[in-house]
């Protein structure tokens, strides 16, 4: 039984060798990715005066939690930005997935006799788009969006891809559940609150999770609409850092103590920002890199 | 008479699902609709006149194709379409290969457990906003304090202004795009690996095959339908370069332009720096219609090789 099992181990797997070799390949990619982070990391607990001696290094010098104990203190704009961030993604994400669903639900049903033409009006926005010099003029001079938080949610909520997973997911339910509820008396909106919704959470967490992601990570509408620094959000807030930076020292100057501008962590701080907004990805990503696997072979988009 | 009330009858009987798709509906208008409707600016000589964008778009001149013949006069539109074009195609050659190259590889590991870890690993750039990933390269390519300078120190080489040299981009790009989008694609491939039919490679292991042969004969061949697919997408969206990355990476950085710039940064800075805005238009809608004739060829193709895999 043993030798059986053993012999059909071998059969089925790479000769020990390549094992090895094809184990190392993929770890080292795997580190790769993962190194630039953990490097971003070491510096943000770097010592200042040591980092700027001997430059960015694998192990500091001198270690220091300095740059978060400084960004916890004097840090109000970062702490606006999170709430700005946190906002935006929920907001976005509860309005995009209700709207998506409601459309995608609305084009699956085959007795919607209007279905094609709404089917066409999602689909023809994956083909062509106006560009960016009038969706800007839309959005603020026609809109009038500019620097509103709804710039930084409205922009992003429709999302012909998502709405196409959505309704692929709809059509996979069973005809009969619809008919029989039909029958029993619901309304449509019972129906589809009752009845389908219910079924459909997985697929609704993968379109959800697309849409928190997009939401988090988002700074282009940022970077178009947003000039208000209290409707910054962090990735926005990063990409202003040099800026930003320059507008802590100024508020702690007018203390007119220059000593303790110079004591302050510049290089490292900006590593513990990067850390800080990225931080709540990275810790709850391996809990849904699952579902973002499934969206992706389950959203194969076809009628 | 009889045809309107047949239609107020069909409308009354679709009002509730009507209501349903009529959010997103007005989402879509004025998100995209709107503006393609603002296309038209490609074709006028925009000027402000105080009283707001209507206005004044109104009261500007038809200058018919005017706008397109002073972007083509120019030298930009050759680069930003060259720049645009080859970075793409070298994304999807290299990325293609290196993603099915990571999936066999990731399929064929003996432990399951550890191909997981590697797989979430790999996956984790995809997760990182391009903001998040401009500050990793800086701290490797930063002039004084970063990480590549020092080892070049250590070893008496010349240290390199790495944002100021235009030299090196194409490869900094090319290497920084495959970091972020190898692990998410090679994921792609390896889903449908998993799900291939164990007794072909049964089959073929009775008869000898090594494990080479398997992969040559069986596994590339069954992958070839969504490698041709997933390209052919691709090549659907060859016009369009991500703006993060050329954007975020290089830092701005205004010596690097003339290898960093592509279609969508060119019409960023047009936007938000010349003010030319029937050109900057222009270029934008330059792109819209090539891309939209690259995705309609494109996705004909992939339809007359796998229904369910075309967009539509």
């Amino acid at each position: 039984m043993a030798a059986n099992i053993k012999k059909s181990r071998d059969i089925h797997s790479l000769s020990p060798f390549m094992n090895i070799v094809f184990n190392v390949i993929a770890a080292m990619f795997s580190l790769v990715c993962v190194f630039p982070f953990a490097f971003v990391v070491i510096l943000s607990f770097t010592d200042e005066k040591s980092l700027a001696q001997h430059g960015y290094r694998l192990i500091p010098e001198k270690w220091s939690t300095y740059a978060y104990e400084y960004m916890f203190q004097n840090g109000a704009q970062l702490l606006q930005s999170y709430g700005v961030t946190i906002t935006v993604t929920v907001v976005g994400t509860l309005l995009s997935v209700m709207i998506i669903a409601l459309y995608a639900y609305g084009i699956s049903r085959s007795s919607f006799k209007y279905r094609g033409f709404f089917s066409f009006l999602a689909l023809f926005t994956m083909l062509f788009n106006g560009g960016l010099v009038p969706t800007f003029i839309v959005v603020t001079q026609v809109l009038h969006l500019k620097d509103t938080i709804w710039a930084l949610i409205l922009p992003m909520m429709m999302n012909a891809f998502n709405i196409m997973i959505m309704r692929t997911f709809f059509k996979s339910l069973p005809d009969g559940i619809i008919e029989s509820a039909k029958i029993d008396g619901a309304t449509e909106f019972q129906i589809f609150r009752k009845v389908v919704l219910p079924l459909s959470l997985p697929g609704l967490a993968t379109i959800g999770l697309f849409c928190t992601l997009a939401y988090w990570n988002d700074w282009f509408n940022a970077l178009l609409y947003i000039d208000n620094p209290n409707l910054v959000p962090l990735q926005s807030m990063l990409m202003r850092i040099e800026s930003s930076m320059s507008f802590i020292l100024q508020n702690s100057n007018t203390s007119g103590l220059g000593s303790l501008a110079a004591s302050l962590p510049q290089e490292t701080s900006r590593m513990a920002m990067v850390v800080l907004a990225t931080g709540p990805i990275v810790l709850a990503y391996p809990f849904f890199q699952r579902f973002f696997i499934q969206g992706l072979t389950v959203g194969s988009l076809k009628e | 008479m009889h045809r309107v009330s047949h239609f107020f009858k069909d409308l009354h009987k679709n009002l509730p699902i009507l209501l349903m798709v009529l959010p997103g509906a007005i989402g879509f208008i004025l998100f995209s609709y709107l503006p393609m409707g603002g296309t038209l600016l490609s074709f006028k000589q925009y000027r402000y006149n105080g009283e707001g964008f209507i206005s004044s778009f109104l009261s500007s001149d038809w200058v018919g194709l005017r706008n397109f013949k002073f972007l083509f006069g120019t030298n930009d539109a050759y680069i930003i379409t060259r720049n645009t074009l080859l970075y793409n195609a070298a994304f999807i050659i290299l990325g293609t290969f290196a993603a099915i190259a990571m999936a066999i590889l990731l399929s064929e590991i003996v432990n399951k457990r550890l191909s997981k870890l590697y797989q979430t690993g790999m996956f984790l750039p995809h997760f990182m906003s391009y903001v998040i990933v401009g500050f990793f390269v800086y701290s490797f390519l930063n002039m004084d304090k970063g990480l590549l300078n020092s080892i070049l120190e250590r070893f008496d080489l010349q240290t390199v202004s790495w944002y100021t040299t235009p030299k090196y981009w194409p490869y900094i790009l090319t290497l920084t795009n495959l970091w972020k989008t190898i692990g998410y694609s090679s994921v792609v491939y390896l889903a449908a690996i998993t799900g291939f039919d164990r007794s072909l490679y049964e089959a073929a292991m009775i008869d000898g095959a090594s494990k080479w042969r398997q992969i040559r004969n069986i596994t590339l061949p069954l992958l070839k339908p969504l490698i041709i697919i997933m390209t052919l997408l691709a090549v659907g969206r060859i016009f369009y370069a991500d703006f993060g990355l050329f954007y975020n990476i290089p830092r701005d950085s205004g010596a690097l332009y003339p290898v960093t710039n592509v279609i969508d940064t060119y019409v960023y800075r047009g936007l938000k720096t010349t003010g030319e805005m029937g050109m900057t238009a222009a270029a934008g809608l330059y792109q819209s219609i090539v891309g939209f004739i690259l995705v309609v060829t494109s996705n004909y193709v992939v339809r007359r090789i796998d229904k369910d895999s075309s967009l539509f």
